[in-house]
């Protein structure tokens, strides 16, 4: 559903992708760990389709339609009310009109934002934001999710909603893309995890029953080998 | 030979040219009756004119080319045309008053040639202003190419408008349906002038693209795999 | 096409729903319409020259500054939360994206017109009624075709150092035929001489629309994506 062949790109000297090739199938969680620099912003930006690669190709079955996108900025605009957003959100993905209203309510009621619905987004607080930026990546029930530093910014009890939200987001057979330099985090969503550092993958593959500390460790390991 | 050689002789050939260009018009050219020496510059400013608009021309070409192909060679051929196209109008914008004080008593009127060329130098100014503006290369390239393209189609609008509006410019004497009305020594002088110049538009931006090249080099040329 | 309109119309009623919602611009370019036209009164001398014979180019050197206001926010106000590039990665395509963001500066722009003709009428006391079809033509017209370039050029300075500065210089060049020719027929218009008689310059305000609605909705993409 989601698959990259050899993609390329540079940023002037700077290389961001390097030979980067995977696919992953449905229901397939990659957490994508790597220090900041590493090319991790990139990659999801070249599946999103912002950003064209130098070299070779990226593919997400469904096109622009399929994809759920959520980075460090929310998308929405301060002015209107979240619901407003969402339903903005929703036509230009080309929700019906009758669903719009509906799956608008059931997400702001899902993400804990009913009580500031209505309210401008310019007004709520930094993680009552990402909640909306969630909602708003969500609102076109996309089947491929790519999760730029999805927990930055959030605190632990909010971390720890996202974190069941995106279970059961997995759960419906959907694909996500998350990156992360923080190997604790994520990581038990994963199904494959891959090991980015100056734009190459050194590392990729299912998690399998590894805990997080094995794959820290292992991280560490891949990093170090491809500095020497 | 580099490039950057092969610009400097084309430029030197021109000069050569527009020296020779000079002698033949104020040794072997009649004087014209009622304007006298001043109508001399004749021979630089029109040549000089045709080739500011001509540069922007090539600058929309080549953008637009660029969009599509995105070869960076095309780019910057692009940002040297506009560079000479520049000097071009400011050559017609500094020659148009010298010869315009003596016939026309002032040094600068709104005719139709000096108005365009004017509009003309600000599109250009506008362009070089834009690409000193943006860092980003690629960035860059691909904004530089969508005011070229625009300005390329601004310019027979301009003349266009500035057509409409009323001229006390010379008309035509060269260019229009009619047989020229130059005397055919006159028409030979400016003939001569006008090939020179195109040599020397060749040998300007030969030139300034060698630089180019040299300049780009640390920063896109090796700009990374791919 | 249809598909492409009901895009471009999203992205036109949120834009303006968000201009109502803060009215701060707007109330600025009303002010600002409203202190441009006092400053013009006063700067002329009313016993050397009639006020009708200034009217014309009053009106559009104010409405085209107050435009300029208008197109400086038409993408600031993507940027705010990155809105933009959600825009960019969402379905919607980029002549869609162009043609919303053109209405929705042609609709800000006409109200500071529905504003500003009435003081215009006001202060400068030029007898529009009986011309008042007419010139609303002329104003939709000349409207059209350089908010079309500045909403084109407005994409790419946002992304520039002094963007604010950048705007102005780039787009006034491109301001030249559609500004001339407004000034043109108004003061054929306030003079009561047949707008047949101006024909040459409709045609030119036509043909300027057209050709730069059509090249900015090609374009457009190129000054957006990556």
């Amino acid at each position: 559903m989601v698959s990259a062949e050899g993609l390329r790109h540079a940023y002037g000297a700077v290389v961001a992708l390097d030979d980067v090739s995977f696919t992953l199938g449905p229901g397939h969680t990659l957490a994508i760990f790597g220090p900041n620099g590493a090319g991790k912003t990139t990659l999801l930006r070249v599946l999103a389709g912002l950003v064209r690669p130098n070299g070779g190709s990226a593919r997400v079955a469904g096109g622009r339609h399929a994809i759920g996108w959520i980075d460090h900025q929310s998308h929405l605009y301060g002015d209107l009310s979240v619901r407003e957003n969402l339903e903005f959100w929703a036509t230009l993905y080309g929700v019906p009109r009758a669903a719009r209203a509906p799956r608008a309510t059931a997400l702001v009621k899902r993400l804990g934002l009913a009580a500031r619905a209505d309210t401008p987004v310019r007004t709520l607080s930094r993680g009552l934001m990402q909640r909306a930026a969630i909602a708003r990546a969500l609102i076109h029930e996309p089947p491929v999710l790519l999760l730029d530093e999805p927990f930055t910014g959030l605190d632990l009890a909010a971390a720890a909603e996202l974190r069941a939200l995106l279970a059961e987001l997995r759960g419906a057979g959907r694909v996500v893309v998350l990156t992360t330099h923080n190997v604790d985090e994520g990581v038990e969503l994963a199904s494959d995890v891959a090991f980015q550092h100056r734009g190459r993958f050194v590392a990729f593959g299912p998690r399998g029953t590894r805990s997080a500390a094995e794959i820290a460790a292992a991280y560490r390991q891949a990093v170090r080998t491809d500095d020497a | 030979m580099t490039l950057l050689a092969k610009g400097r002789a084309i430029t030197l050939l021109g000069l050569c040219g527009l020296v020779g260009v000079y002698v033949r018009a104020l040794a072997f050219t009649p004087v014209e009756r009622v304007q006298g020496l001043a109508q001399k510059i004749y021979y630089l400013h029109v040549p000089a004119a045709i080739w500011a608009e001509t540069a922007m021309i090539f600058v929309g070409l080549a953008g637009a080319f660029y969009l599509f192909l995105k070869d960076e060679r095309l780019d910057r051929f692009a940002a040297s045309s506009a560079e000479v196209g520049t000097v071009f109008a400011t050559i017609v914008l500094t020659t148009g008053p010298i010869w315009g004080k003596p016939i026309w008593g002032t040094w600068w009127t709104w005719d139709a040639r000096l108005t365009s060329t004017l509009l003309l130098f600000f599109v250009y100014v506008g362009y070089l202003l834009l690409r000193a503006a943006v860092v980003d290369p690629f960035l860059r390239s691909r904004y530089a190419a969508v005011l070229g393209i625009c300005g390329m189609f601004l310019v027979p609008f301009i003349h266009f408008s500035v057509y409409l509006f009323r001229t006390l410019h010379p008309g035509p004497i060269v260019l229009k349906p009619s047989a020229p009305s130059l005397p055919a020594p006159m028409l030979v002088t400016w003939a001569v002038s006008v090939a020179v110049f195109t040599v020397l538009y060749v040998g300007f931006v030969t030139q300034r693209y060698a630089l180019a090249v040299r300049g780009a080099a640390p920063e896109r040329g090796e700009a990374g795999p791919g | 096409m249809r598909e492409t309109l009901r895009e471009a119309w999203t992205i036109a009623r949120k834009d303006l729903v968000l201009e109502f919602r803060t009215r701060t611009a707007l109330l600025s370019a009303f002010v600002f319409t409203a202190l441009v036209l006092t400053v013009f009164y006063f700067g002329r001398d009313p016993t050397a020259v009639a006020t009708i014979d200034l009217a014309p180019s009053i009106l559009w050197v104010t409405f085209t500054f107050a435009a300029m206001l208008a197109l400086n926010r038409a993408f600031q106000l993507e940027l705010e939360h990155g809105a933009l590039d959600g825009l960019l990665v969402s379905p919607l395509s980029r002549p869609g994206l162009y043609l919303g963001k053109l209405v929705a500066n042609l609709a800000f722009v006409a109200l500071i017109e529905a504003v500003g003709l009435p003081l215009f009428v006001l202060f400068f006391d030029v007898p529009v009624w009986p011309v008042l079809l007419p010139l609303l033509g002329v104003m939709a017209l000349a409207t059209t075709g350089f908010v079309a370039v500045g909403t084109l050029f407005s994409a790419m300075v946002i992304r520039m150092r002094f963007a604010e500065l950048m705007l102005p210089v780039l787009l006034l060049p491109f301001l030249f035929p559609p500004l001339l020719g407004a000034v043109q027929i108004t003061a054929r218009l306030f003079g009561g001489r047949p707008l047949s008689e101006a024909g040459g310059w409709l045609r030119l305000l036509a043909a300027y629309d057209i050709l730069f609605v059509s090249l900015a909705t090609l374009l457009f993409r190129h000054t957006v994506d990556e």
